[in-house]
């Protein structure tokens, strides 16, 4: 085993946890606020990639967003525009219809609603849009670079870039601003929350708009690397940033970036390693290491409330 | 000041008030005994809009506020401490504080009303970084006390403020009341604790099975055999 194909293998790792943390983003925030693991989230996944798409195709027939590098520029800056806030008004959507009604149900009816809404849009893509895989348009040439050995290729700069701006600006406005401050305060006691004069209900969907816009936004960045979109081609990568969430302690959202890059590079090096077919054995082995030695995930909160 | 007007609310499909009307005049100190369960705590949630009634309605300053949702009835400044305190437990002590201005924008003067706060609770300025989830139940009562100051209530409402404290944090707590009463805080109680309610109310209410079934002066109530007898445990 040579340090090139380490190397290589951690370029991958990096690239394919950057987008695992950018969905795990979303199921431990909608946990953290409401208790709930939102199913239908690795459909939000595939609702960004799909709208990614649609704008993508729509607009490349315009000659102004193929001619020049400022016009392809803008065209995938308003793809990932359209496919996050789409996703984004799915999501709050989703929230209002199908979770609101139930918020004091007992805590498993509103876990059926989402898988019943993840059932709803996956089987909605399958039968408006597509049953099989669709080749996502590349329209822009992909640089290789050899950097000590290690190929690394301008897609895979991209993806981690954005990512890592996109997990910065969510943890600067969670931290520093008076409505991320709002979130933290509804995660930890709505109840109390509500008393200090914030409204939860503009909280709550708020925080159904940003985790499905990430998530939309990582549906675009799977369709460009893997080079093709399908209406289930959300089910696993939702499972693996789930596993990526608990990994980091859920509700916890640097636990969830965390656990997102942790989980990627494990997968890769396993892959490097080991074998391919034994990837997600190995992954899911460290998930449950992890979870026997700290239940609460690597950054789970350990604070001892009195009573 | 503040008018509640024959209330009938339901917790889950439990009919918790029937028909309450309490009536709390700008600087007093109005207080609501009971046994557990007699409606006490369900009352103040409907005041401050976690609940809302079937019937009847809550005044506050001529204005209905039965209906609002819990932050629209804080924007009124009818400010609550809840049941068990409710500390935010990740944030810190400062950061608990900060929540309670949270619908203020005036920064110079949240930062002199939290100055003002530590000097109410020294115990919280020593505690100031540290997190909510780790102060103790006093320290708790007393930064959650502190937090519903900071909202700068016109009406100020407490839940149980004594439940499960050392007798002499107990009496640093209903030392604060008192204080902030003088300084023209209107307050209303809710206690478990009735001699130390009454003894420091205005007028008080007894609660049973969600009705009033006595009201007066909190030195009248005091004496009431009744009262004696059931909430005193006198015989």
């Amino acid at each position: 085993m040579s340090m090139e194909i380490i190397g290589q293998q951690m370029v991958n790792g990096i690239t394919l946890g950057g987008l695992y943390a950018l969905i795990a983003l979303g199921y431990t925030l909608v946990y953290g606020i409401l208790l709930l693991i939102n199913f239908a989230h690795s459909e939000m996944f595939m609702t960004g990639a799909y709208v990614g798409y649609f704008t993508l195709i729509g607009l490349s027939k315009i000659d102004f967003f193929t001619s020049s590098n400022v016009g392809l520029l803008l065209l995938y800056v308003l793809a990932f525009l359209a496919g996050m806030i789409v996703t984004g008004l799915l999501g709050m959507l989703t929230e209002r219809f199908a979770y609101r009604p139930l918020r004091n149900a007992p805590r498993l009816a509103p876990l059926i609603s989402a898988i019943g809404v993840s059932l709803f849009l996956q089987n909605a893509a399958l039968l408006w849009i597509s049953s099989r895989s669709i080749p996502f348009p590349i329209l822009f040439e992909i640089r290789q670079d050899d950097i000590a050995g290690v190929n690394v290729s301008s897609m895979q700069i991209l993806i981690v870039g954005t990512t890592i701006l996109l997990l910065l600006v969510l943890d600067t406005f969670v931290s520093k601003t008076r409505v991320g401050k709002a979130m933290r305060a509804v995660s930890q006691d709505r109840e109390a929350a509500g008393l200090m004069g914030v409204n939860i209900n503009y909280i709550i969907a708020l925080t159904f708009f940003i985790g499905p816009a990430l998530g939309g936004a990582a549906g675009i960045f799977s369709g460009m690397y893997y080079g093709s979109i399908k209406y289930n081609m959300g089910f696993i990568p939702g499972i693996k940033s789930f596993t990526a969430a608990v990994i980091g302690g859920i509700g916890n959202l640097r636990g969830a970036m965390l656990g997102g890059f942790t989980l990627g590079m494990i997968e890769a090096l396993a892959a490097g390693f080991i074998s391919t077919g034994y990837k997600d054995v190995i992954a899911f082995a460290i998930l449950i290491l992890v979870l026997v030695f700290k239940p609460g995930g690597l950054l789970g909160e350990s604070v001892v409330e009195k009573v | 000041m503040l008018k509640v007007n024959n209330i009938h609310t339901f917790y889950g499909k439990i009919e918790a008030l029937k028909g309450i009307s309490v009536e709390v005049n700008e600087g007093e100190i109005v207080t609501l005994i009971g046994a557990n369960g007699a409606g006490k705590s369900t009352t103040l949630k409907t005041i401050s809009g976690q609940l809302h009634p079937t019937e009847g309605d809550v005044q506050f300053l001529g204005e209905t506020v039965s209906g609002m949702l819990s932050h629209e009835v804080t924007a009124k400044r009818i400010i609550q401490v809840p049941e068990g305190r409710h500390i935010f437990p990740q944030m810190s002590v400062q950061e608990n504080l900060d929540m309670g201005a949270f619908l203020r924008n005036d920064k110079a003067e949240i930062a002199a009303d939290i100055e003002r706060a530590f000097e109410l609770f020294p115990r919280l300025r020593e505690r100031k970084n540290q997190k909510g989830g780790t102060l103790s139940g006093g320290e708790q009562q007393m930064l959650a006390m502190a937090r519903a100051m900071m909202a700068k209530p016109l009406l100020l409402m407490l839940d149980e403020p004594s439940m499960g404290l050392a007798p002499v944090i107990v009496d640093t707590i209903f030392e604060t009341i008192v204080r902030l009463n003088k300084e023209g805080m209107t307050i209303l109680l809710v206690e478990q604790n009735a001699h130390m309610a009454l003894s420091i109310a205005n007028r008080g209410y007894v609660l049973e099975t969600g009705k009033v079934v006595l009201e007066g002066p909190g030195k009248e109530l005091l004496a009431n055999e009744l009262v004696r007898k059931t909430y005193l445990g006198e015989v």
